[in-house]
């Protein structure tokens, strides 16, 4: 089994990425910057990523998750977060990364702000 | 309580980073340390295994890292060997100021750090970067 599984959803012009796995140094890493580059390729620029299932992510998972949103606001983008584990939240708290994502705790509510 | 010690030699190779948090998970797990700690002490292994592996030893294969791991009535001691030319951990940026927090790298030193109760860098006379790290029982 992949380290992480991404599945993708489009909700009006929302692109919904639900992540399985882990997000850490190799695999799971590379897998997330694939799924985004492919998306902006395509011209999606709104991108939620729902990391309900997300047991773990390591200094390179962040990395890689400040290097989608960085690449997407280039272009034009939005990219925001949904459903943080308690781990996940407790590691962009102290890395200071919770003040810049856009984080939301359910679907509609994030849908509704990418209008 | 028993006072175990465990040594690993681990390719230099990403795989070596979950191999190294698999013996880790187990130690822990025959220590009966708990969850919310073991977590942290994951963290900060796979983090140091990682900087060995691919800052260290540069993902040389002739290169090895070696682990070893111990504990005592007072605490669980992990120490991380490479064979790279080092560094020193003063050098590495503070992440969380402003003008890096949108930086995609140089969180590792950090979380080992933010995890561990003592981490502490040395060079081996005879090669490469030793990281010591502590939790307290």
């Amino acid at each position: 089994m992949a380290e992480l599984n991404i599945s993708e959803r489009q909700a009006g012009d929302v692109t919904i990425l639900d992540m399985d796995g882990k997000i850490t140094i190799g695999e799971g890493s590379v897998a997330l910057r694939s799924a985004v580059r492919r998306l902006l390729e395509e011209g999606k620029k709104k991108i939620l990523l729902n990391l309900a299932r997300v047991g773990y992510i390591d200094s390179s998972g962040i990395g890689e998750l400040v290097s989608s949103y960085t690449a997407i606001n280039k272009d034009g983008g939005q990219l925001k977060l949904l459903n943080l584990t308690q781990k996940l939240q407790d590691l962009l708290t102290i890395t200071k990364l919770l003040t810049v994502f856009d984080v939301y705790e359910n679907e509609a509510e994030a849908l509704d702000s990418f209008k | 309580m028993t006072l175990e010690t465990t040594e690993l030699r681990l390719p230099s190779r990403i795989e070596a980073v979950s191999e190294a948090a698999a013996a880790v998970s187990e130690f822990m797990s025959r220590l009966g340390i708990d969850e919310s700690v073991a977590f942290g002490v994951d963290m900060a292994v796979r983090e140091a295994v990682t900087n060995a592996v691919l800052h260290g030893n540069k993902l040389d294969e002739a290169k090895v890292v070696d682990l070893k791991l111990r504990n005592s009535p007072e605490a669980f001691e992990i120490i991380v060997h490479d064979q790279g030319v080092g560094f020193n951990p003063n050098d590495i940026p503070d992440p969380t100021k402003e003008e890096n927090i949108l930086k995609t790298s140089g969180r590792g030193i950090f979380f080992m750090r933010n995890f561990m109760d003592a981490v502490d860098w040395s060079a081996d006379p005879k090669g490469g970067t030793i990281v010591r790290m502590m939790k307290k029982l």
